[in-house]
C-alpha cells in the first residue's frame, strides 16, 4: 500500500503534461477534422483532393511514425526550433486524430437527409447557411459518440510523447521502472490505472453522447 | 544540421525492408492471437449473469482504454517479475500477446455484434424446428452472423498493422527499429523514417480500399433494404 502511493505521487508529476497534451490535441483534432472534412465537400477538385491526400497520408501511417518524422523533420525542413516537444507531441496527434475525424465529419454531413438541403435551398438559404443552420446541427448529434471515442484513442496516444522525451505519466513511470526492477508489475498496473481513471469521463461522455445522438431520430 | 540525401535514401530502402517480415509477421499472429481470444469474451459477456457481465464489461473496457504502449511494457518488463506465473517473453511474442489481448477486446465486440445482427426470428425458427443447440449455431446463427463482421474485422487487421511499430520500443526488430538503427548509424533518420512511411502507406491504403470494396458488396448481398453510399 505504502508502495502503491509512493508510486502514484511519483507518477502524478507526470499528469500535468498527459492531461495539457490531451486537451491540446484534442481541440486541434476537433479543428482540423471539421474542416477537412468540409473541405473534403467543397465543389472545387482541386481541394477536395488536396484534402483527401492529407486525410489519407495521416491515416494511412502510424502515429509512432508521424510523431518521430515530425520530430526530426520539423527543424530539418524548416529550418526552425519549435523550442518545445509538447508542440511536436500535440501537433502530430492532432493531425493524425484530425484526419480520422474528419471522415466523421464528412459521414455525418453527407447522411443529414437530402430533403434538408433542398428544403434550405428552396428557403433561399445561402451554401453558409444552409451548413451554419441546418446541416450542422443535425450532422453534429451524429458525430458525438464518434467524437468521444477518437478522443479516449488520443488519450491512448498521448502515452507516446514519452519517447521523445516529454515528461508524461508514462516517462516517470519508466524511470521508476529503471531504478527499481522487481517493483516493474506493480508501476505499470498504477499506470495502467491512471490511464483508466483519466478515461472514465470520456467513456461516461461517449455514452452520454450516444444517448443524446439517438435521441429524437427516427429509425 | 543536415539536409535530405536521396543517395542514402536510397540505400536504406532493402536495410529496412529486411524488418518488413517481422512487422508483418506481428500483425497476423496478433491478428490470429486477437481472432481466437475475441472469442473467450463473446463468450463471456453470454453469460447470463449479472454480475459476471458486468466484471467482464468493465475488464474489457480497462484494456481498450489504456495505452497499449503501457501493456506492451507492462508483459515485457513487468510479467517476468511477477512471481510463479512470470516468464520472460521474446519482444516478438510480447508484441504478440499484447496487442492480441489489446485488440481481441475490439474483435470480440464485432463477433457480438454480428450475432445480435441475425434476426430474432431465425433463433426462433431454429428452436421450433428442434435444432440441437450446436446444430443451432453452427448452421443456422453463425452462417448468417460471420459475413457482416468481415470488413470489420478487416479493418482492425490494418489499424491492428499501424499498431504494431510500437513494439520497437521494446526491441523489435521491426521496420521502424530497422529505420531507427539505420539513421543513428547515418544520422539520416528522416530519409529513414520516410521509407517507413511509405510502407506503411503503400500497404494499409489498398487493403483499406479493398476491404472498402467488400463491405459495399456484403451490404448488397445482405441488406437489401439499405440505401448504400457510391464508392467515392
Amino acid at each position: 500500500m505504502q508502495d502503491i502511493l509512493s508510486i502514484s505521487q511519483e507518477l502524478s508529476r507526470g499528469l500535468f503534461v498527459t492531461i495539457s497534451i490531451l486537451i491540446a490535441s484534442s481541440l486541434f483534432a476537433y479543428f482540423m477534422g471539421f474542416v477537412s472534412g468540409l473541405l473534403r465537400l467543397s465543389k472545387h477538385t482541386i481541394i477536395r483532393k488536396l484534402t483527401g491526400l492529407y486525410i489519407e497520408l495521416f491515416r494511412g501511417t502510424s502515429l509512432i511514425v508521424q510523431l518521430f518524422w515530425l520530430y526530426y523533420a520539423i527543424p530539418m525542413l524548416f529550418g526552425i526550433n519549435l523550442g518545445s516537444n509538447w508542440i511536436i507531441g500535440v501537433i502530430a496527434i492532432g493531425l493524425n486524430y484530425g484526419a480520422y475525424l474528419s471522415e466523421v465529419v464528412r459521414g455525418s454531413v453527407e447522411a443529414v437527409d437530402e430533403g434538408q438541403t433542398e428544403a434550405a435551398i428552396a428557403l433561399n438559404l445561402s451554401s453558409f447557411q444552409k451548413m451554419r443552420y441546418i446541416i450542422l446541427p443535425q450532422a453534429v448529434r451524429m458525430m458525438l459518440p464518434e467524437f468521444g471515442n477518437y478522443t479516449i484513442q488520443m488519450l491512448k496516444g498521448t502515452a507516446l510523447v514519452s519517447l521523445i522525451s516529454l515528461n508524461d505519466i508514462l516517462y516517470y513511470g519508466n524511470i521508476l521502472r529503471s531504478s527499481n526492477l522487481s517493483q516493474a508489475p506493480l508501476i505499470y498496473l498504477v499506470i495502467l490505472i491512471f490511464y483508466f481513471v483519466l478515461a472514465l469521463p470520456l467513456i461516461f461522455l461517449t455514452r452520454k453522447a450516444e444517448e443524446v445522438s439517438k435521441k429524437g431520430v427516427a429509425n | 544540421m543536415n539536409y535530405w540525401s536521396f543517395e542514402r535514401f536510397f540505400e536504406a530502402w532493402p536495410y529496412i525492408l529486411k524488418g518488413l517480415h517481422i512487422t508483418v509477421g506481428v500483425t497476423i499472429s496478433a491478428f490470429l492471437f486477437a481472432l481466437i481470444f475475441g472469442f473467450v469474451w463473446t463468450f463471456l459477456r453470454r453469460i447470463p449473469e449479472r454480475h459476471i457481465n458486468w466484471v467482464v464489461t468493465w475488464v474489457m473496457e480497462f484494456i481498450r482504454s489504456t495505452p497499449p504502449l503501457v501493456q506492451l511494457f507492462f508483459i515485457y518488463y513487468a510479467w517476468p517479475e511477477i512471481p510463479v506465473v512470470g516468464v520472460t517473453l521474446s519482444p516478438f511474442a510480447s508484441a504478440v500477446v499484447g496487442f492480441g489481448i489489446h485488440f481481441s477486446t475490439y474483435i470480440g465486440e464485432i463477433y457480438r455484434s454480428g450475432i445480435e445482427s441475425v434476426d430474432n426470428g431465425q433463433w426462433e425458427a431454429a428452436t421450433a424446428l428442434n435444432f440441437s443447440l450446436l446444430d443451432k449455431w453452427r448452421l443456422i446463427i453463425l452462417p448468417q452472423a460471420f459475413p457482416p463482421t468481415v470488413p470489420m474485422l478487416g479493418n482492425y487487421f490494418i489499424i491492428m498493422f499501424k499498431e504494431v511499430p510500437l513494439a520497437s520500443t521494446i526491441g523489435l526488430t521491426g521496420i521502424l527499429h530497422m529505420a531507427n538503427s539505420f539513421g543513428s548509424e547515418h544520422f539520416n533518420l528522416i530519409e529513414a523514417l520516410t521509407i517507413v512511411g511509405i510502407i506503411f502507406l503503400v500497404l494499409s491504403y489498398p487493403s483499406a480500399r479493398l476491404i472498402k470494396k467488400l463491405e459495399v458488396k456484403l451490404n448488397t448481398r445482405f441488406d437489401k433494404n439499405q440505401v448504400i453510399d457510391p464508392v467515392e
